[in-house]
Parts: C-alpha cells; sequence; structure tokens
C-alpha cells in the first residue's frame, strides 16, 4: 500500500481490543501518515470508533475493557504501562459525534486545555485563543462574544468550538469521531473544508458513516468489518477501484 | 380534551365508525356503525363528564397540598399571639426561658439549631462531595453497588437510632478520645479558642453537630452522586482528552455543570439538620444557656419542643414553645424556598443558553 | 506544548492523588459510623429481644415487660396514615403530572410540596396538636395517623407525579386514539405503566413514618396499656423508645434497644422491599 512509502505517524501493530469478552478488534495493523487525513469507515460496531478511541486510550475511562498489542507515535508505543495518559492526550486531540462545549466562556473553553499545560501571559493566551478560533473558522462569527457561555453557540459553531479547543494546545493528532453526525448539511461543509484547512498542520483520523463524506475529506480511507481491517489504502483507489468484493459492496450499498 | 371531542364530533357528522372508547362495549359491524354512533355519542358524553369529575378531583387535592402550607402557618400564627403578645419581638432577642417567673426567649435555641447546623454542614458538605466523588468517577464497578446501598442504608436509619447511639455510644466515645483533643489542641488557639474550651462531657453542640452531619451525608452525597452521572460522557471525555486529570474534570467540567444539583442537595441536608429533632434530643443537653463553646450542652428549637411541649403548663409557656416552632418552621421555609427559586432561576438560564 | 511546564504538570498530577486520597477517606468515614452504629444497634438490639418483647404490654420501671402495645399502636396508626396520605397524594401527584400543564396551581404545589417534603417534622406535629388535640382536648391515635399522613403526603405526590412524567406520552396518545376518555387513560393506562414506581415511593413514605417519634410526642403521646381505639392516646414503638432510652431505669434502656433493633429492621426491611419492586428502567409496565 502506498501508505507505508510515507513517514507514519501513528501505527498499530497486531492491536486487539476487548470489551470483557466480546473481541472488538482483531489483528489491526496499520499506519497513519504524517500530515494526511485519513478515514475509518464500515457498517455501525464493525469497531471503527473503538480503534479510533484507541490511539488516545479513552477506553481506560471504563472498566473491562483492554486492548493488546502495540500502537507507535513517533515510534514510541503508547500502550505501555509507563506511558503517561494525561501527556499523551494533550498530544492527541478528539472531537466527538456531538459538540461537547464546557460550561465555561466561550474564551476559556479554548483557554482550558491551554492552561493545563503552560503557564501564559494574558497577552498571548489571547493571541493563542484568536489563533485557534481562526483556525477553526470561528473567529469572526464569535469575537465579540467571548465572555458567553459556550452552550449559547448554535451546533455547528459549538463543534467549531470544540474544533478550536482541540487545536489550542498544539497536538500532533486530531481525532475525529462522527463529528458531523448532529449536523445539519451547511454547518457539516463547513466543517469538512476546515479538516480540508487543517491538514497541512495535523494529523487527522476521522471516524465517519458518511461514505460521501470519506471521500471528500480523506486521503487515505480504512474499511472494517466485524473488528477486522479489510482493506486500507489511497482514498481513491479504494472509492473506485477496492481490491476486496467486501469493500465494494460495502461502497456500493449493496450491504451495510 | 375539548379538541379530543370535537373531532370526535367531527367524526359522528361525517358518519364515520368510531371505534367505541376502551372499556365500553365493543363491536365493529359496519350496517349498525350509524345507530352505534348515536349510542357512543351518549357515552362520550358521559365520558367527557367524568373526565370533568376526574380532572377537577384531582384539582381539588392538589389544592390542597398546596393550602396545606398555609394551614400551617395560619395556625402556628394563631397559637403563638399570646406568647408574642407577652414578649413582642423581643422574644427573638432574649435568653430568658424561666417558667417559674413565665419568663420566655427564643435566642438559645434558634443559637443552638442554627450552630449545630452550621457545624452539620461544614463537615458534611465536604464528606458528601467526597463520597459522591468516588462513587462516579474513582470507583470500581463492583463496588458501586454495595456502596450505593450503604449509603442508602445510612439514609433508612431512623434518626432516633442515631440519637440513642449517640447518647449511649458516641458521646462517651467522644467524651474520652475527641473531646480532650480538641481541649488541648483548638482551645488554646487565640480568638477561636473560646469556641473549643469546656468539659469533655461527651454531649452538647458540637457532638449534636457531628450527629447531624452523619444524618446528612446520606441525603447530600446521594443527590449529588445523582446529579454527577447525568454528565454526559461526552463532556467528560472531552476534557480527559485533553489531558485533565480526574480532580480537574470534576472540579472544572462536572461541579459547574451540576452546580444546581449540588446546591439542591447541600439545601436539602441543610433542610434535615435544621429540622432534625430526635437524634439532637439526645445528646444536645437541653441546656437553655448561652454558651460560646461549642463543648457545652444547648439547645435547639426541635429538641426544646421534644422535650419540654408536653410537660408545658400554661398558655405563655406552650405558646412561647409554639413561637418556636412557627420560627423553625420560618427558618427552613425561607431555606428551602431559597433553594427552589435558585435553582428555577438557574434552570431558566441554561434553558435560554442551549 | 511549546511551553510545557514540567513543575506545573507535577502540581496538577499532586493535587489530583490528593483530593483522591482525600475522597477515599470521605467514604471510609462514611462508612466507619454505618458498620458503628449496626453493630451497636445489633449487639444491644439482640441480646434485649426475647418473646416478652412481643406478647407483653410495655412495663412500669422495675417490672418486667415487652412492646406488644407500642408495636401495635405504630402498626394502627402507620396504617391509617398510609390509607389516609396515599390516596390524596397520587391525585394531587396526578394533576401536576397530567392537568397540570398551564397555569398557577400546579407550578406552585409542585413548590410548596417540595418544601413539605423536607419540611421539620416536629412542626407537623405542633400543628396537628393545635388541630386535632388542643381542640378537642385530649391526646389521640387519630391526631397521630393524620400527622404522619402529612409526611407520606408529600412523598407520595412527588414519586406520583416523577413516575407519572417517565410514562411516555405516546402511550397516553395511543390510549387516547383509541378513543377512551381521559380519566380512563390515566386510571388504566399510565397508572398501569407507573405502578412499580408508584409502589416504591409508597413504600418509602411508609418506611419514613415508621421510624418517625417527633411528630406523635404532641398528637398520640403515648399509653401505657394495650389500646386499639384510634380515639385515645396510643403508644407507638418510637415513642416508647425515646422515653424509656431517655430514661435512668436499665429494665426500659434494655427495652428500648430491642425496640430500636425491631423499628430499624422494619424501616431498612421496607427500603430493601421497594428496590425489588421497582427495578429502574422504562420496561416496568
Amino acid at each position: 500500500m502506498s501508505t507505508q512509502t510515507l513517514t507514519p505517524k501513528l501505527s498499530t501493530h497486531d492491536l486487539n481490543f476487548y470489551y470483557g469478552k466480546f473481541h472488538a478488534l482483531k489483528n489491526i495493523s496499520l499506519s497513519i501518515p504524517s500530515g494526511k487525513v485519513t478515514a475509518f469507515i464500515g457498517p455501525s460496531g464493525c469497531g471503527k470508533s473503538t480503534l479510533l478511541r484507541t490511539f488516545n486510550r479513552m477506553y481506560e475511562l471504563y472498566p473491562k475493557l483492554r486492548a493488546e498489542g502495540e500502537i507507535h507515535l513517533d515510534g514510541q508505543n503508547i500502550l505501555d504501562p509507563s506511558q503517561d495518559l494525561n501527556l499523551l492526550r494533550a498530544r492527541i486531540g478528539m472531537v466527538f459525534q456531538k459538540p461537547t462545549p464546557f460550561p465555561m466562556s466561550i474564551y476559556d473553553n479554548v483557554a482550558y486545555g491551554i492552561k493545563l499545560y503552560e503557564r501564559l501571559p494574558k497577552f498571548e493566551m489571547d493571541q493563542r485563543v484568536e489563533w485557534a478560533l481562526k483556525k477553526a473558522a470561528l473567529w469572526n462569527e464569535v469575537k465579540d462574544k467571548l465572555n458567553q457561555n459556550g452552550a449559547s453557540l448554535s451546533g455547528g459553531q459549538q463543534q467549531r468550538l470544540c474544533i478550536a479547543r482541540g487545536i489550542a494546545v498544539k497536538p500532533d493528532v486530531l481525532l475525529l469521531d462522527e463529528p458531523c453526525s448532529a449536523l445539519d448539511p451547511i454547518s457539516t461543509a463547513r466543517i469538512e473544508e476546515l479538516i480540508n484547512e487543517l491538514k497541512s498542520d495535523y494529523t487527522i483520523v476521522i471516524v465517519t458513516h458518511n461514505m460521501q463524506q470519506a471521500a471528500r475529506v480523506s486521503d487515505y480511507t480504512a474499511y472494517m468489518y466485524l473488528g477486522e481491517l479489510i482493506e486500507y489504502g489511497d482514498t481513491d483507489k479504494i472509492f473506485t477501484n477496492p481490491t476486496r468484493k467486501e469493500t465494494e459492496d460495502y461502497i456500493t450499498g449493496k450491504f451495510g | 380534551m375539548s379538541s379530543y371531542n370535537d373531532n370526535l364530533e367531527k367524526k359522528f357528522a361525517a358518519g364515520e365508525a368510531v371505534i367505541a372508547p376502551a372499556g365500553f362495549s365493543l363491536q365493529s359491524n359496519t350496517k349498525e356503525s350509524h345507530a352505534m354512533s348515536m349510542a357512543n355519542k351518549r357515552k362520550v358524553n358521559l365520558g367527557a363528564f367524568l373526565d370533568k369529575i376526574f380532572r377537577n378531583s384531582t384539582m381539588l387535592f392538589a389544592f390542597l397540598v398546596f393550602s396545606t402550607m398555609f394551614a400551617i402557618m395560619a395556625t402556628l400564627f394563631i397559637a403563638s399571639l399570646p406568647a408574642l403578645k407577652v414578649f413582642g419581638s423581643s422574644f427573638f432577642l432574649s435568653d430568658a426561658w424561666n417558667p417559674v417567673t413565665v419568663q420566655f426567649g427564643g435566642l438559645v435555641p434558634i443559637f443552638g439549631t442554627l450552630v449545630t447546623a452550621a457545624i452539620a454542614m461544614l463537615i458534611g458538605i465536604p464528606v458528601s462531595f467526597g463520597i459522591a466523588m468516588f462513587i462516579t468517577e474513582l470507583s470500581p464497578t463492583w463496588l458501586k453497588r454495595p456502596l450505593g446501598i450503604a449509603i442508602e442504608l445510612l439514609a433508612g436509619i431512623p434518626s432516633i437510632i442515631y440519637g440513642m447511639w449517640g447518647l449511649f455510644v458516641f458521646a462517651p466515645f467522644f467524651a474520652d478520645h475527641g473531646q480532650p483533643w480538641i481541649n488541648d489542641h483548638l482551645g488554646s488557639l487565640p480568638f477561636i479558642g473560646v469556641i473549643f474550651e469546656g468539659p469533655a462531657m461527651g454531649i452538647g453542640m458540637l457532638t449534636a453537630g457531628i450527629i447531624l452531619a452523619i444524618m446528612v451525608i446520606p441525603f447530600t452525597s446521594s443527590v449529588m452522586r445523582d446529579v454527577f452521572e447525568v454528565v454526559p460522557p461526552m463532556l467528560k471525555e472531552s476534557a480527559y482528552g485533553l489531558g485533565a486529570t480526574t480532580w480537574e474534570v470534576l472540579r472544572n467540567i462536572v461541579l459547574p455543570y451540576t452546580k444546581i444539583g449540588v446546591v439542591g442537595g447541600i439545601m436539602l441536608g441543610l433542610g434535615r439538620a435544621l429540622g432534625e429533632t430526635m437524634a439532637v434530643t439526645f445528646v444536645i443537653g437541653n441546656a437553655h444557656e448561652l454558651s460560646a463553646s461549642l463543648l457545652m450542652p444547648g439547645n435547639t428549637i426541635s429538641s426544646a419542643l421534644a422535650n419540654e411541649f408536653t410537660e408545658a403548663v400554661g398558655d405563655v409557656y406552650t405558646s412561647s414553645l409554639i413561637t418556636l416552632g412557627m420560627t423553625l418552621f420560618v427558618i427552613t421555609f425561607i431555606v428551602l424556598a431559597f433553594a427552589k427559586l435558585l435553582l428555577i432561576r438557574l434552570s431558566a438560564r441554561e434553558g435560554k443558553q442551549s | 506544548m511549546s511551553n510545557f511546564n514540567n513543575r506545573r504538570y507535577m502540581g496538577r498530577r499532586l493535587t489530583n492523588a490528593f483530593t483522591i486520597g482525600l475522597s477515599v477517606v470521605t467514604v471510609v468515614f462514611a462508612l466507619t459510623f454505618l458498620v458503628w452504629i449496626l453493630w451497636t444497634l445489633f449487639s444491644n438490639g439482640l441480646s434485649y429481644l426475647s418473646m416478652d418483647v412481643f406478647t407483653k404490654n410495655t412495663p412500669p420501671p422495675g417490672n418486667s415487660g415487652g412492646l406488644l402495645n407500642a408495636i401495635t399502636g405504630s402498626l394502627y396508626m402507620v396504617t391509617v396514615a398510609t390509607l389516609i396520605g396515599t390516596p390524596i397524594g397520587i391525585m394531587a401527584g396526578t394533576y401536576l403530572a397530567e392537568f397540570g400543564k398551564d397555569g398557577w396551581l400546579a407550578p406552585a404545589t409542585r413548590f410548596i410540596n417540595d418544601i413539605l417534603l423536607s419540611a421539620p417534622s416536629i412542626v407537623i406535629g405542633l400543628f396537628v396538636y393545635e388541630v386535632a388535640v388542643h381542640r378537642i382536648g385530649h391526646f389521640s391515635g387519630w391526631a397521630g395517623a393524620i400527622a404522619l399522613s402529612l409526611i407520606v403526603l408529600p412523598v407520595v405526590v412527588r414519586t406520583t407525579e416523577n413516575m407519572l412524567q417517565l410514562v411516555p406520552s405516546n402511550l397516553r396518545e395511543a390510549a387516547s386514539a383509541l378513543g377512551s376518555p381521559q380519566w380512563k387513560v390515566v386510571t388504566m393506562v399510565v397508572y398501569r405503566a407507573a405502578r412499580a414506581g408508584m409502589l416504591t415511593g409508597l413504600l418509602l413514605a411508609v418506611a419514613r413514618i415508621s421510624g418517625e417519634t417527633a411528630p406523635l410526642l404532641f398528637t398520640a403521646l403515648n399509653n401505657q396499656f394495650f389500646s386499639a381505639d384510634l380515639n385515645g392516646p396510643m403508644a407507638s414503638l418510637a415513642v416508647v423508645i425515646f422515653q424509656f432510652a431517655m430514661s435512668p431505669y436499665e429494665d426500659w434502656q434494655h427495652l428500648a434497644w430491642a425496640g430500636a433493633l425491631l423499628i430499624t429492621l422494619f424501616v431498612l426491611g421496607l427500603n430493601i422491599l421497594a428496590r425489588f419492586v421497582f427495578r429502574p428502567g422504562p420496561a416496568s409496565n
């Protein structure tokens, strides 16, 4: 596959994942190239979100979930028990299915993650917040109401606020877990534009159930089914000329 | 309801077959549909009539509940008049309590009520918060349920049991192991030392406050736990995703998100602490003396009532006690009403935002 | 991450560890008291519990006796209080959940009811004393039952309203769509769907009044003898425990422990039963 010729940012090696006894991910090995958008597609329950959530070990919040194998971030195994969770998560930003503005002002939402790790003078913090909001294409809409509660924004704006919050800490990787599933088409289009702009600076991994979206925004696509990685490669190739029959069936809508 | 009937009328007018209301005989015979619809019309009118009766009687009982509060307030006020006529408003500022000379004032029990409740909240709020934090964020799953049940057990124990345990077990223990230490270490502090100085008798306002705290904890902590658990997991994950620690997620995300419920839980606990009778009556010492020291016996409104009301002789004595009861009712009313209004205002604001 | 501040991060981790430690301490604190209280109660209660407790009436000081009159008195008054408070509470709760969508009465009643729910029970006792004892001239089981019913009432109102609101509105619509009048929709469909929850509320209300002492002190008072007459003073377990425990007589104190164990077992038993009746979730119809 062509992805192997690029520098991998994240790579999994024989990754297995269990919900108690349920085997949710089976021997996943793939590498996610740096500075590109990689999409995970597949029917509900195929494990695409589970895979995404292993990258920042979010599953560890819940009992009985465990991952086996290795995940390398810049060559370092992040599943190693000695890996500091908080520092890992600070390097990997995440945006969820629904907007999750924190119960605080728009400004504080963006500044929150920065304050966790950096001590910045006021004007630098202001600059950083502005920078993040501009990156997330939200600045013009909120610059006059930075002190308003984050929940006062519309759904699409809230989701862009969450993206701004995620990139404000300058992570290496941005994980997007069906970021548009709760949004209207116009907001979805804006987020997709945003993803295109952000990929020059970040390695982006997006989970989506919307195949058109995967085709529009991603450079590489992984098709998953029942916890297995069926096919992974160039998005163009996956959507026009898939190698595997299963992928073709799913893409053409014969199944799923 | 009226629109429902209107619709039905229209259907009848159009000669449509209408299924009989559930519970009435249900036949579907198209030939007889016209005759049936006439019969149904009469039944529907009866149904509407019964609806009205049902609706109005529920309203009547709701009004009864509504008016209970005013009945209590008015009754207690009228019964307090004999005392208020004699002592006037100075009743609330006087520390006199002498059945022989018929001199009564409410200062001591009112003070005792407020002080014991304050001690209870001082201990109860942080402990409840810690328990709620443990159950929602830290506890392994297998421990959550047993812990929840244990806390509920604590809430289920009748207050009189707390009182007996307090009098026979905790007070002697506290006199031997707690109060001497408090005397030695806190009693010598400048300024605030005086509130920790006193004989190690076991009973007193501090003991009552501690027992009240234990009684308040299950209420406050289970409200806090419940509201912490409604925080969307995704919201918490977002904060964890930025690298926040458990404590930071709780402090910066969960607590602001749930402040309404937390305040509600605290107020519920405060209301209980203010009005609790039996547990306090056993250990407060029933002394009508104003004392700066928390180790000294005192009195609360409810324990004064429990101890003295049935033995009170004379209108003024009885009426003075009822005045105390009314005061307690007013204080708890203010606390609880304040909490409710605050919650309504906050939730209205939240509603506007989202 | 450009200005990553390691000292800041170490400080955050330390704060986190410290608060987690404190949280564990609070749990241990509460559990210690629970175990301590229950252990005291069982060790004392069991050693003074005997058949006499159930077969003999309360004795004068220095004599042996039991708690028969107190137990029956409590049962009488709790039963009557529940019979008075429940229907009124269900009706009022129904109004709040089903009919009071507009107008001032429902929000006002909800507000008042929430306050009554936490109102000091001793004040309820005072109120009933003024209304049902002072006027009539003597203490009575009826007065005790009325006082307890005023404590049952807000609990039933609240749980009824909450449980009815849990019933999905399309169930009501489905019943109405069949042409059922609203009173039948409520009594035959909605109540049935909310049955388990309402029953739980009722059990919890009964548990609550079973242990209540304060409202009985000035209403039912006490009665040294067996009495089934609600028109006269009536003994109750809680009041007898209070009187005996505060007395200087050891026999009485022993009986108080036995009674305390009984009352706690009864109340906790009801609580457990309530848990069994109500399995949370919408599938309770």
